[in-house]
């Protein structure tokens, strides 16, 4: 337990020291995408071999008087989870990806014991073999901040994060600076919410501040339900240390003594680390009553989601943390009133505290020279869907799309065509080619009917129908409403239905302007952030993509191809040699022939199942 | 209702929780990690615990989309269709997992309790879409043969259990 200032300090030197003598690290991914990919069985596989050759492995960073030791550990996400179970090897800056159980003595023998590169490991992009992570375009285009050390360090080690620097942020905002101070400078910073709405942090915590109330809470929202975005939880799953660094020097700045961290339940792995992370800065003292030996105490708990993305508004979030449904309520009064408990509650996204050391330890000045002049700083997005490189970025604010897409991301995935980005998950819009050289910021995006919303960016190519995506966003709203209020029950739920009656080709005329009549009067009428924004996806559809839902509607036809109901399967004579193969396959026996004669497709029967055309041996049928 | 219901399991939970009515969704969450379902026994046993109404509890747990009142498989398979999962096409995924196990969006479990499966909105392991979690883990890059051939497995390793 440390009782001072000084005992942390000295505690930092003596991690910094035995951290900076580590002569050879191997760091195993453990993001979710590469434990998926078997990351976890490839460490415990090198941990075995390295002791069967006799070396000698560290697991956490400990004072080694030799400094021969490897250090085998386990990192957050590092990123670039298409190529992954990643493995990065130091002091040299190796990247090996794709790594497979297989691969695990070959490392050993050759590179370890060697000292030598496997080239069939490293990093291909296009006809370009890369050795070290830093000369990748995926990660050289980057500028990690927040993610700085997420990926590098031990997520599950507080000596690595105190030996990065970790905490000397809380040291500086408990023992040289007055809450108000503090609180300056994060409005100075204009650090703006990272959750989606860009809501000036520092005023939030202004507001809490200035309320007299012994009872006050800090909350921080890493309910990321939007499908589509995981920047959240790679951040609590690989740098747990920042994000609670960040939620207790909020506490010192507004007097909360007690935190709640809202996780969403699909992130085991994120519960698991934040708890040990908990444990472990309890502890050292960091925290629990009179932390580092000050009169400042602060506590720290999990609440775990159970499935609603509602929760991810800000009432409903403390709702469910009251162990109530999670039911959005009319606002104001806000959050920072009458929040958690109906006490005074600061309300924070997880990207939004992990800036917070950093910005505290750097200065305002340093943070409002990253990004555009309104919307200061860095973001990380989560870039999927039909792109080359998918995975978790951080980019400064204002960094274009294009950008974004074709140099971090590699560009689409199979030649395809660029069509659309949906940026801001269910909540969001798409952005299309027009919008590429458009600077990513709060502010421009809202101008062009679009958010941030989490950071969610899934590309989409010429094959994706933008009427089905935007049916399936309804679909998932729709899903999601509370059911609190009528706009938003009864709204989606019409909106969704007559989605589904265009793409399955019984669009009649009207449905466009009813759509847009719809949504008008959810967005202006719903309760919360979710009903007011569910029909955003929509609106930006038709505006963007007009065209489509008329071809749906009055040709019956889908331009990307994509609706299964408003395929055209059809048997080509030139190739069809008479099997019947397709006629046995066809559950609802639509095609018919005369054997070694072409066969026929009755469209009035056919059910657009395509089983037929995996049964054709010859590919003679074909969609239209 | 099962006058015999061992309730030492919910005991120990509520024990661990103080008795805390705002504990509720945690133990709910236990309860359930435990049993892979909410038995009906439970509501009137933490109505009692907790002081706190039946419906309120039952409000709650219908609420939230984790809870289950019926019971489930042994195996849970999860198919994510988040937004990146769906325009990687998870959906046919979906539907040979349904296909093979005989199930449909009406009837999510096996009558042998062997298998769940049911969708959910994202995974947060977008970069390797599509993907699917079975109980706790997670499997990348899916497609509907790989799905066929992971039922295959999951049933050897029911059978052999």
């Amino acid at each position: 337990m440390l009782k001072s200032r000084s005992e942390l300090s000295a505690l930092r030197e003596e991690y910094a020291k035995a951290y900076a003598a580590q002569s050879r690290r191997l760091i195993v991914c453990a993001g979710t995408g590469c434990v998926a990919g078997g990351s976890m069985k490839i460490y415990d596989r090198l941990k075995e071999l390295l002791s069967e050759r006799g070396l000698s492995v560290a697991v956490d960073l400990e004072v080694d008087p030799h400094g021969d030791a490897i250090y085998l550990k386990k990192s957050g996400c590092h990123g670039y989870c298409e190529i992954g179970p990643l493995l990065r090897i130091d002091p040299e800056g190796w990247l090996y990806t794709k790594v497979q159980l297989s691969d695990c003595e070959e490392i050993v023998e050759k590179t370890i014991i060697g000292g030598e590169h496997i080239d069939r490991l490293a990093c291909k992009c296009g006809c370009n073999t890369y050795k070290k992570n830093s000369d990748i375009p995926f990660y050289k285009n980057q500028t990690h901040i927040v993610l700085d050390q997420c990926g590098t360090i031990n997520a599950d080690s507080i000596r690595e994060y105190i030996a990065v620097g970790g905490y000397s942020a809380l040291e500086k905002a408990l023992f040289e600076m007055s809450p108000e101070a503090i609180t300056d400078e994060i409005k100075k910073s204009n650090l703006r919410g990272r959750g989606g709405g860009g809501f000036p942090a520092g005023r939030k915590w202004e507001q809490v501040r200035r309320q007299n109330t012994p009872q006050k809470y800090v909350v921080c929202n890493g309910d990321e339900g939007d499908p589509g975005a995981f920047m959240d939880g790679s951040i609590m799953g690989g740098d747990p240390h920042r994000m609670i660094e960040g939620m207790i020097i909020a506490g010192i700045a507004t007097g909360a003594s007690e935190g709640y961290i809202y996780v969403r339940a699909e992130y085991p792995l994120a519960v698991e680390r934040l708890r040990t992370a908990i444990a472990q800065a309890e502890e050292l003292g960091i925290l629990g009553d009179n932390i580092l030996g000050s009169e400042f105490s602060f506590k720290l708990h999990i609440s775990r989601g159970a499935g609603a993305f509602v929760c991810g508004e800000g009432s409903a979030l403390t709702a469910s943390i009251e162990g109530k449904r999670g039911f959005p309520r009319v606002k104001p009064p806000r959050t920072t009133e009458h929040g958690l408990f109906d006490k005074p509650t600061v309300l924070n996204n997880v990207e939004t505290f992990a800036n917070v050391p950093l910005i505290i330890l750097n200065g305002a000045d340093w943070y409002l020279g990253i990004g555009t002049e309104k919307s200061p700083g860095t973001k990380a997005f989560a870039l999927t869907g039909n792109i080359m490189n998918t995975g978790l970025i951080e980019v400064p604010m204002g960094t274009t799309l294009r950008e974004i897409i074709f140099d971090i991301g590699g560009g689409m995935r199979d030649g395809a065509e660029f069509k659309a980005v949906q940026i801001g998950g269910p909540s969001g819009a798409c952005l299309t080619r027009e919008h590429l050289d458009l600077p990513l910021d709060f502010d421009t995006l809202k101008g062009v009917g679009a958010m941030i919303g989490s950071g969610g960016l899934v590309v989409m190519d010429d094959k994706t129908c933008m009427v089905e995506v935007a049916r399936f966003f309804m679909n998932f709203t729709q899903n999601e409403s509370c059911g609190k209020c009528v706009p938003c029950r009864e709204g989606t739920k019409r909106m969704l239905e007559i989605l589904e009656r265009i793409v399955a080709g019984e669009g009649r005329d009207g449905d466009i302007e009813l759509l847009e009549e719809l949504a008008d009067t959810i967005v202006n009428t719903a309760l919360c952030g979710l009903g007011k924004s569910a029909p955003n996806p929509i609106i930006s559809t038709i505006k963007n993509f007009r065209e489509e839902y008329e071809a749906h509607i009055y040709e019956k036809r889908c331009p990307a191809g994509a609706c299964q109901k408003l395929k055209k399967i059809y048997i080509d004579p030139e190739l069809c040699k008479g099997c019947s193969k397709c006629a046995r396959q066809c559950p609802v026996d639509a095609i018919s022939g005369k054997i070694k004669e072409p066969f026929t497709i009755d469209l009035s029967k056919c059910i657009r199942c395509g089983s037929c055309l995996g049964a054709c041996p010859f590919k003679a049928i074909k969609e239209a | 209702m099962n006058n015999n219901f061992d309730f030492s399991v919910a005991d120990k939970i509520l024990d661990a929780h103080g008795y805390k009515q705002q504990a509720v969704i945690a133990i709910l969450q236990e309860i359930q990690e435990h049993y892979r379902y909410l038995p009906q026994e439970v509501f009137p046993y933490l109505s009692e615990k907790l002081d706190m109404s039946e419906a309120r509890i039952y409000s709650v747990a219908t609420f939230y989309e984790n809870f289950s009142l019926e019971p489930k498989g042994k195996y849970v398979i999860k198919i994510c269709d988040g937004t990146a999962c769906h325009v990687r096409h998870s959906l046919p995924i979906l539907e040979r997992f349904r296909e093979e196990l005989g199930l449909s969006a009406d009837k999510h479990t096996t009558d042998d309790l062997g298998f769940t499966v049911e969708t959910v909105s994202c995974l947060g392991a977008c970069g390797l879409a599509p993907v699917i979690m079975v109980n706790d883990d997670v499997y990348s890059a899916m497609t509907p043969d790989k799905a066929s051939s992971l039922i295959q497995k999951l049933k050897e390793e029911l059978a052999n259990a």
